[in-house]
């Protein structure tokens, strides 16, 4: 309900106020008035058939013995009283017989037959209030009287009435006024208050505001839970500001460590890049020479132990190499793109059967797989793992490499799965360990630093890794690469490409 | 004339510039070979030092072999005055060292160098690189016209 002029409580409880008494003033009113009324023509007509019994005892006489004369005499004596306008007396054959006028324009609301339905009765007309009596001698009626009186003293006294009622209403609500505005300061102040530190709370985000006012009701309790649920939010918070900044100051402190180790390592690298091949070249390169220089004065032993010599330092510049690389992993800057992972895989298949041609090897590899990541280094995860199955297969005849799309628990993971030397189960916790190798060196080369490298690689797109597999029955490795992995696998299976050489 | 032309070899490793000359020698390059052991000495020999000329005759030498690592001046820092003189903005310098991170690839470059080779660990393929690099720059390249 809108009422005009009542947005704010202080408008809503003074409207309320002041119309609830002006409807209780109005109904009282109403009531004692209607019950002034209704008394006041009781008594109006009781006294009305007080005069026209007498009038009628006093004009029996006259009417018995046809007296008109007298019987007009005996009306006139109601001149006393001023309420009475006009008085008709009837003879029995209802005819009329003698009246009473106050005044000349009285005399039309005489009717000139006596009224029918003679007996005791009264009707009251618009402004004026009539009464007829049959006047009886003997039990046998002989005339009846009618009295005209006037109501101007019911409506008098219902105008008096409904004046002073008026004018006590007035005094009544402006009274009513004049405490509600002083209750209402005691009541709509505090609220207003509330309001107030609401809005500044909520606006201002000042958490300091505090509401006045701190009376013993309800509104004072409201205000005083609403001060303390302030304070409790102003220290937490206070308390969560001084754990946010601690926290900000210790990201702070953990980034600049971060970098300043990251710097190391980077400085770290470059060192071993440039510090620890230098040696090495000079072992291998004066091995050669002296296997070259003094080929006669050496026997086969010394020849074997200068090629050891020669091979270790081979080896250990492979172990530099892959140890940069795999720091090189670890520092790159990701540039996600879209990457074909499909084509690419066929690309490494074609040049690895380039390198060693004449291995029979099945390639199968899984059309439209679309991810998004970083290419160069996607290229170093297909290569390795492809690398690997080409690697690992060398002892079959049937050689077969399969690269493909599996759904694992609703992600999309990729898997490279060769028939080869498998592993055992039991070791595929060491699998993507730097340097961790399950296969000795006379039977597959390699340093054991590819699956660490494929990991790192994946982890830094947000994937993960993992292996299946049995020896001598071939390994899959898995890898999916978070949220840049989504598009793939889509056509994977209806596009299934099958190479064989 | 080709084989007439001087190479410097700026290097301050005795093992590397053994077998760098080594390496040289077993692909028949008999060239002059000057050795410098570090940046200072490399650049005193190509541009002088006090306003005298370098005791290097520049339009005899046809190809500058730079190590990066090297004390007093390092390799990238001589590379860049090299580009800055108008004697020598033009000679071709083969950068030739151990190592082959992004960032020595990038400032190499970056700094005018003609050519990267990375040093392998292994004697035989260091022997080919040599190889390579002796019949392109001496023989196959074009000098430039030696500016006055």
């Amino acid at each position: 309900m809108k009422w005009p002029g009542a947005s704010t409580v202080r408008g809503k409880l003074l409207l309320a106020s002041i119309l609830s008494k002006a409807a209780a003033f109005l109904v009282a009113g109403v009531v004692i008035t209607g019950y002034d009324m209704m008394a006041l023509r009781e008594r109006l007509v009781r006294r009305l058939a007080v005069q026209t019994d007498i009038v009628g005892a006093n004009c029996l006489s006259a009417l018995l013995f046809n007296d008109p004369q007298s019987a007009e005499t005996t009306l006139a004596a109601l001149r006393a009283d001023p309420r009475v306008r006009a008085v008709g007396l009837y003879s029995a054959d209802r005819r009329m017989f003698a009246t009473y006028v106050r005044d000349a324009g009285s005399e039309r609301i005489l009717p000139v037959e006596a009224p029918a339905g003679s007996g005791p009765d009264y009707r009251g007309r618009d402004d004026h209030l009539r009464l007829s009596r049959t006047i009886l001698f003997q039990g046998k009626p002989v005339g009846s009287v009618l009295i005209v009186s006037d109501l101007s003293e019911v409506t008098d006294t219902i105008t008096r009435d409904v004046g002073i009622f008026a004018g006590v209403l007035l005094l009544a609500l402006l009274i009513a006024l004049a405490i509600n505005i002083r209750l209402q300061r005691a009541i709509s102040g505090p609220i207003l208050s509330l309001a107030e530190t609401a809005r500044k709370v909520s606006q201002e985000k000042d958490y300091a505001a505090r509401a006045a006012g701190s009376s013993g009701d309800e509104i004072g309790a409201l205000v005083t839970a609403f001060n303390e649920m302030l304070e409790e939010i102003q220290m937490q918070e206070a308390e969560l500001r001084t754990a946010h900044d601690r926290l900000e100051q210790r990201v702070a402190e953990r980034t600049a460590q971060l970098e300043t180790s990251n710097r190391e390592l980077e400085a770290f690298s470059y060192s071993v890049s440039h510090d620890l091949r230098a040696p090495l070249r000079s072992i291998e390169g004066f091995s050669r020479a002296l296997l070259e220089d003094c080929a006669d004065r050496l026997d086969e032993a010394g020849k074997d132990s200068l090629n050891r010599v020669i091979a270790s330092t081979v080896r250990m510049g492979q172990l530099i190499d892959g140890l940069l690389n795999l720091s090189r992993v670890t520092r790159a800057e990701i540039r996600g793109r879209t990457v074909d992972l499909s084509s690419l895989a066929g690309e490494i298949v074609e040049e690895l059967r380039q390198g060693e041609n004449g291995r029979r090897v099945e390639a199968v590899v899984a059309g439209g797989a679309m991810v998004e990541g970083d290419p160069a280094l996607l290229r170093a995860v297909l290569q390795n793992l492809i690398g690997n199955a080409w690697k690992f297969t060398r002892k079959r005849d049937e050689a077969r490499i399969e690269f493909g799309v599996a759904k694992e628990s609703g992600e999309t993971a990729f898997f490279v799965r060769d028939n080869g030397a498998g592993f055992d189960m039991t070791y595929s916790d060491k699998l993507f360990g730097a340097f961790q190798r399950l296969h000795g060196q006379n039977e597959f080369p390699g340093i054991g630093i590819g699956l660490a490298t494929v990991q790192r690689i994946v982890n830094r797109h947000g994937g993960r890794t993992w292996a299946t597999g049995a020896p001598d029955q071939g390994a899959t490795i898995y890898f999916t690469l978070g949220n840049g992995g989504r598009n793939g696998g889509q056509k994977d299976r209806a596009a299934g490409g099958r190479q064989s050489g | 004339m080709a084989d007439k032309r001087i190479v410097l070899l700026v290097e301050d490793n005795p093992d590397d510039e053994a077998l760098t000359l080594r390496a040289l020698k077993k692909n028949n390059i008999l060239n002059e070979v000057v050795v410098a052991r570090d940046g200072a000495e490399a650049l005193d020999l190509l541009l002088g030092t006090n306003g005298k000329s370098g005791t290097l005759k520049l339009d005899q030498l046809a190809v500058v072999l730079l190590d990066l690592k090297l004390p007093k001046v390092n390799g990238l820092e001589v590379l860049k005055r090299l580009r800055a003189d108008p004697r020598t903005k033009r000679l071709p310098v083969v950068v030739l060292t151990s190592s082959k991170e992004e960032r020595d690839l990038v400032g190499a470059y970056d700094s005018g160098a003609n050519s990267y080779v990375q040093k392998p660990v292994e004697f035989a393929e260091f022997v080919q690189a040599a190889g390579h690099l002796g019949l392109y720059w001496l023989v196959t390249n074009a000098p430039p016209p030696m500016s006055r």
